[in-house]
């Protein structure tokens, strides 16, 4: 009678005292170049080791620039991405940096190379490590000194956390992507609402979508509150990961099935909440305040605000209550991050722009999430549709989801971005942001101003129904 | 980490929910490699716009931050705890923090204090209505006291030996190296192992 996450815990449980919190053993540990160094110094100076550089895996994603060439785009982050190289060097870490063909935003890339499977237990230092998760792995984020303490004993010591079922059942209408699933449940359940709680994504709508939907949704978990989000895996997680450069192969491919298969929940498990949604219902949304709960459908207006955070969101996005959504002009489109950077994003927002402009007054990027799903992308000729409709096509890496690097929001602009925060400043000082699923964003660049996707060709959205799997 | 039993200083208000990782320190001073020097860039973009509450003259110096729920949400940047403490903070008082924050101030040396909404409103009012009061935060008592007002707070029992102490964690879990031994011999060898025995590394 337990819940999957309460299997995944129980397994990797090292040593449990009363009154302690458990031990728990990290199966995997990824790092990136921001949350790292200071980790790496503090254990030179204590003389500590990293205990197990082949369960690490590194990557430089947040600082790099994403327009060519290889070199940081200054001093400060110059010296970071360094000391990742060095610290990686020495430590004996593989690392896929700039240049490398498996370099990429480490959440699009663990997934990728297949080291994301199913009952791991995943950590590294960034709060989107949730998306790992839609692999049924129990994956989340920490600081750096927990990053500390995984390098040195490969271990963490954790408190139990609450579960929280979270139950999506329907066929997504048309136009209605994964991301509005993950913005919908956070509009339900607040920015606060999964604090203290695993949170297991049930019901047909999530068995429906791809690998990369279902990262889409556990990567916001975190914008609800819950460090860590999951599915458990079926089917379409077990051809996902078949043939992948780090997934079990020959005999170990049975074995490992078998185990994948028993992580799943108890048919009589409980959870400690259970929220319950109906996809039917599910529209798209666009985020209109400065945070990822602050979401309407796109056909609704900017709300009256509710309490003093409201009105303080309204004054820094400069909207009005009463404006119609749509009636939003915008500046700026973000299509990227390891929310919504991944092949299947990609295709959906072309078939969107193909035939189309982007509007003069709009600057628009896409920005893959990792060199692997560039150069898929170019392969089938998706950076052809996007440049001649006007977008820049660029490289890899988290770019404008937190403007670490050059591509940054300039005072004032408003942008409708695929990434996961719409906080004051995330995508530059000033700058104002609108989240949005990649096709909304899609449709934004091409009209200038947040609009319904679903008022573009019938035709264009047919790749979008029922979420169906692709690739 | 530097131990805390008891600290005792001016309270800051910070009349705000949800405030996120971002706003207390925002990404552009995330590239530096050391861990300390966060201070001058503490809620840089709120400073910036002036008239910003914690730069009144009466919380200069301050060393409890007293606010909303959700503290601290969104970002995993330890930076943000980091930040609070070159400032001058060791205690934040709000009835909830963020699960990651939370975490990373117990492993810093920064106090997470709950309590419940109406006592967290009253200290906010308590600490505009009298600018400049002191408040004292007794981890040992587990007490926060500030003019007339009084209150117990919970904590996890075993972060708060690791504060009292100023403990480090690390060399704690390092005495269980027989315990990670043992668990790493059991470990099935399928699992993966991040050497890339399925290509090449740059």
């Amino acid at each position: 009678m337990k819940t999957m996450g309460q299997k995944i815990w129980d397994s990797h449980v090292v040593a449990a005292h009363e009154g302690e919190p458990d031990l728990l053993y990290v199966d995997l540990h990824l790092v990136h170049e921001v949350t790292s160094p200071q980790a790496f110094e503090s254990l030179r100076l204590n003389g500590r080791q990293v205990r197990r550089p082949d369960l690490t895996l590194a990557t430089m994603d947040h600082d790099v620039p994403t327009r060519g060439g290889r070199a940081a785009a200054d001093e400060v982050a110059g010296r970071q991405m360094s000391a990742l190289d060095e610290n990686c060097r020495l430590a004996g870490i593989p690392l896929y940096g700039m240049g490398s063909n498996r370099q990429g935003i480490v959440h699009v890339i663990g997934p990728e190379l297949g080291l994301t499977q199913p009952g791991l237990l995943i950590v590294c230092g960034d709060s989107h490590t949730s998306t790992h998760g839609a692999f049924g792995a129990l994956a989340f984020g920490i600081g750096t000194s927990e990053v500390e303490h995984v390098l040195a004993t490969q271990c963490l010591r954790q408190r139990r956390p609450k579960d929280m079922a979270v139950t999506v059942d329907g066929e997504l209408p048309l136009g209605v992507t994964a991301k509005d699933v993950a913005l919908g449940i956070i509009s339900r359940i607040g920015v606060d609402g999964g604090r203290g709680h695993v949170i297991e994504y049930r019901g047909s709508t999530i068995r429906g979508l791809s690998m990369e939907g279902r990262m889409t949704v556990c990567n916001m978990t975190i914008e609800g509150g819950a460090r860590a989000g999951m599915v458990a895996p079926d089917d379409t997680t077990f051809r996902y990961l078949r043939g992948r450069p780090h997934a079990p192969s020959g005999d170990a491919w049975a074995v490992a099935l078998d185990a994948w298969q028993r992580t799943v929940s108890d048919r009589d498990a409980t959870f400690d909440q259970e929220v319950r949604l109906d996809a039917t219902e599910l529209q798209p949304y666009v985020t209109w305040g400065t945070n990822p709960g602050q979401a309407v459908p796109v056909t609704g207006r900017v709300p009256d605000p509710a309490n003093e955070s409201d009105e303080r969101a309204l004054r820094y996005m400069a909207l009005e209550p009463g404006t119609a959504i749509e009636a939003i002009p915008i500046d700026r489109v973000f299509i990227g991050s390891c929310t919504n950077a991944r092949l299947e994003d990609l295709r959906v927002a072309a078939s969107v722009v193909r035939g189309h402009n982007v509007h003069p007054k709009v600057r628009a990027m896409v920005v893959p999430g990792s060199a692997s799903v560039k150069h898929q992308a170019e392969a089938e000729g998706l950076d052809a549709v996007f440049r001649q409709a006007g977008f820049e096509w660029r490289d890899a890496g988290c770019s404008m989801c937190l403007g670490m690097n050059p591509d940054i929001l300039g005072p004032g602009e408003r942008c409708a971005s695929t990434s996961n925060r719409n906080f004051e400043g995330r995508q530059g000082s000033g700058g104002r942001t609108h989240l949005v699923s990649p096709p909304m964003a899609a449709a934004a660049a091409i009209a200038g101003h947040l609009i319904d996707v679903r008022e573009f060709a019938e035709k264009a959205l047919s790749p979008l129904r029922g979420g169906s799997e692709r690739g | 980490m530097q131990p805390f039993t008891r600290v005792t200083g001016i309270l800051a208000p910070l009349d705000r929910a949800n405030v996120d990782t971002d706003q207390i320190i925002p990404k552009q001073f995330l590239k530096r490699i050391e861990r300390s020097g966060y201070g001058p860039f503490l809620f840089y973009d709120w400073r910036r716009q002036g008239d910003f509450v914690l730069d009144r003259q009466a919380y200069r110096g301050a060393r409890v931050l007293v606010t909303g729920e959700n503290f601290a949400c969104g970002s995993s940047r330890e930076h943000a705890a980091w930040s609070l403490l070159d400032a001058g903070f060791r205690a934040v008082v709000a009835p909830s923090f963020a699960d990651i924050f939370k975490s990373n101030s117990f492993r810093c040396g920064l106090l997470p204090v709950e309590l419940p909404q109406p006592a967290v409103r009253q200290l906010i009012d308590l600490a505009l209505q009298e600018p400049g009061m002191e408040i004292t935060v007794d981890l040992e008592r587990q007490r926060v006291a500030a003019g007339g007002f009084e209150a117990m707070f919970d904590i996890d029992p075993f972060f708060r030996e690791c504060l009292l102490n100023g403990w480090d964690e690390i060399a704690l879990t390092l005495r269980q190296e027989a315990d990670i031994t043992r668990y790493e011999v059991g470990r099935p060898a399928w699992l993966p192992l991040t050497n890339p025995t399925g290509g090449e590394t740059s």
